[in-house]
């Protein structure tokens, strides 16, 4: 029996679409030790925000079963807290009342009403953003709301901290911030997390360990790459350290580099998640999609 | 550049002015507004002149407004009859207790004829109640609906089969089921107030119903992931989650349930001679005096102002409860 805080043993998923049964993922395996930091990293449509939502609990597993602490997971839950692409905050909640909210659901009958408050303030604090207590979301950068959602999953105290794309809507200075303090955050508190992204730099910058997802239909884990670089890291230091090079170039490598491989059609165009991954299919997807039947990518370009 | 600086500011005072008086009054967007109405008065005034009918001349604006004057006339003329009934009784049981402590004094109610003010509050009071009724139904129902699919869909034909049924196919229903099963010594409603009431309900269900399903159902998704993933009981999600996001949706459907409301309402009580408007309506209509055209007209105008009021009353409602203040309501 492995002794792994969240393990993730032989995970399939089949949805079913008009053209009938559709695998989107298939034989997944992983297990995380507590505090480990790992980022997935694949094509769009891979299932790389399907494995995220069957560890949530959002997606059930056609096979295979994800297990937390010796339990097994099969409905969400706040232990298992995610970070929303769009920050997902309640556009009628101030920023204090969307913790609140959280705080209220775990909290209420273990902590006094004050040490809830105290609890709220404290957790909006550590992303800088006791300032704006009483302010809308829509009344806040976008930035701004992504630190609020990340509050709102810190205050949780989740066991695993799930992050679908976090800093992907946010321009290049705003994500740098962001990165800083999930970095000294996690550093802090030694949160387990689990992160998609799309940008390279990021993955290595944050990871212990990055999986490199296959391309679907019946995508898996086709690589682990370890990122062995000393923490606390620096942005500007790693810039020019080796071993960061040589890694960035090993993502970058299995992301562009084999093209002989062939594409079969991306997964988003039948799957619930289509709708879930509308903004990454426009920017992307077009590269990898071959649109008639099975002709492999190659023969595009 | 001096030269113009001072002869430009003649110019500028006159713009600042009329900067200010335009914000104190939309001029720009009221002109329009009155010219329409003028060409629209002008128009009646010319239209009416030219209609005869048994009952006399189509009345014009002067004519309407006259019965407007007259109206009012008529409704102090009441009070004052009846505020000099109570003190005629008043005085009566006064004397009557003075001789004989122990005799035992009536109180009557006075029975005149309810004036048109009169008729307009029972029409609002009875389409209050019916809209109130409504919505205490259409709310939770569409909400549960929304939340159950199977119940949605169980329900949704019953919707689709009533939902375009007249107000007036419903009345004789109504009122034989209302006469059979409420009676009561001393009723805290009329039976008129009730029977008008709930087939004012039973058309502005529909609307409501229909959109604050349509509003629960169309809540965001990642919302709904961010209510499971915190394991939110079902109360708190529907208080903090699904109303607040279907609120904007529901109150599309309870201003057009209102709007709904209003216009069942005064055909129902010309239908049913259940005191109102419509019966006002009804009953000048049957009058047939010179004057009858007019005082019927006066109602029209009435009933039109009053459903811009209502509509605009739950426009402010909406603007208090919504948390989308820059959504845009018209």
């Amino acid at each position: 029996m492995a002794t792994s805080y969240l393990e993730l043993s032989q995970v399939g998923i089949e949805f079913d679409s008009r053209h009938g049964k559709f695998r989107a993922l298939d034989d997944i395996n992983l297990s995380l030790d507590r505090g480990e930091f790992v980022s997935l990293i694949g094509h769009s449509g891979c299932g790389k925000s399907t494995v995220l939502n069957i560890v949530a609990g959002l997606h059930e597993a056609t096979e295979g079963g994800v297990i937390l602490e010796g339990k097994e997971v099969n409905r969400p839950g706040p232990d298992r807290a995610v970070v929303f692409q769009n920050h997902s905050l309640l556009p009628w909640l101030t920023v204090y009342e969307n913790v609140e909210l959280a705080v209220n659901r775990v909290f209420k009958g273990l902590k006094s009403k004050s040490e809830r408050r105290d609890w709220i303030l404290h957790n909006l604090r550590r992303v800088n953003m006791e300032h704006a207590l009483d302010k809308l979301p829509s009344e806040i950068s976008g930035g701004m709301k992504q630190r609020v959602g990340i509050a709102r999953c810190l205050s949780m105290e989740p066991k695993v901290l799930l992050m679908d794309e976090p800093f992907g809507a946010l321009d290049a200075l705003t994500r740098a911030q962001l990165q800083d303090s999930l970095m000294a955050i996690q550093a802090e508190l030694g949160n387990t997390v689990i992160m998609i992204t799309h940008d390279v730099d990021e993955a290595v910058l944050l990871s212990d360990r990055i999986i490199m997802m296959s391309n679907g239909p019946a995508a898996t884990i086709s690589k682990i790459l370890p990122v062995n670089l000393d923490r606390p890291r620096d942005r500007l230091a790693l810039a020019e350290d080796r071993e960061f090079v040589r890694l960035r170039h090993a993502v970058l490598e299995f992301l562009y580099g084999n093209k002989s491989e062939p594409v079969t059609p991306a997964a988003t165009a039948l799957t619930d998640d289509a709708a879930l991954d509308k903004r990454e299919s426009i920017t992307t997807e077009k590269k990898y999609r071959v649109t008639s039947g099975m002709r492999p990518l190659t023969a595009m370009a | 550049m001096s030269v113009t600086g001072t002869m430009t500011q003649p110019d500028q005072r006159f713009e600042q002015a009329s900067g200010r008086l335009g914000k104190l009054l939309p001029v720009k967007t009221l002109a329009p507004s009155i010219i329409g109405l003028v060409v629209f008065l002008l128009f009646w005034a010319t239209a009416a002149g030219r209609i005869d009918t048994s009952l006399g001349q189509f009345p014009g604006p002067a004519m309407v407004w006259e019965q407007v004057q007259e109206l009012a006339k008529e409704h102090r003329r009441s009070r004052e009859k009846q505020a000099a009934f109570y003190k005629r009784q008043e005085k009566r049981n006064a004397a009557k207790l003075a001789k004989d402590p122990s005799a035992e004094v009536k109180i009557r109610a006075y029975t005149g004829q309810p004036t048109f003010l009169d008729q307009v509050f029972t029409s609002l009071y009875t389409v209050a109640g019916g809209f109130g009724l409504a919505t205490l139904i259409a709310v939770p129902v569409g909400i549960i609906c929304g939340l159950n699919r199977g119940l949605f869909l169980a329900l949704n034909p019953i919707i689709q089969l009533f939902k375009p049924v007249s107000p007036l196919a419903w009345l004789p229903l109504v009122t034989m089921v209302v006469s059979a099963t409420y009676v009561s010594e001393d009723p805290f409603f009329e039976k008129s107030f009730v029977n008008s009431a709930i087939t004012v309900a039973l058309c502005c269900l529909w609307p409501t119903l229909v959109n604050t399903i349509v509003g629960v159902v169309s809540v965001d998704k990642d919302l709904i992931n961010v209510s499971r993933v915190m394991a939110l009981p079902t109360s708190t999600h529907i208080r903090k989650i699904l109303v607040p996001a279907a609120v904007p949706m529901m109150f599309t459907g309870l201003r057009l349930s209102l709007a709904t409301g209003w216009m069942v309402l005064i055909a129902a009580e010309m239908l049913a001679q259940n005191p109102g408007l419509g019966k006002f309506v009804w009953d000048e209509f049957q009058n047939g005096s010179s004057q009858s055209l007019s005082r019927i007209m006066v109602a029209v105008l009435a009933i039109g102002l009053i459903g811009f009021a209502l509509d605009k009353l739950m426009l402010l409602l909406q603007r208090r409860v919504s948390w989308d203040k820059n959504a845009v309501l018209r």
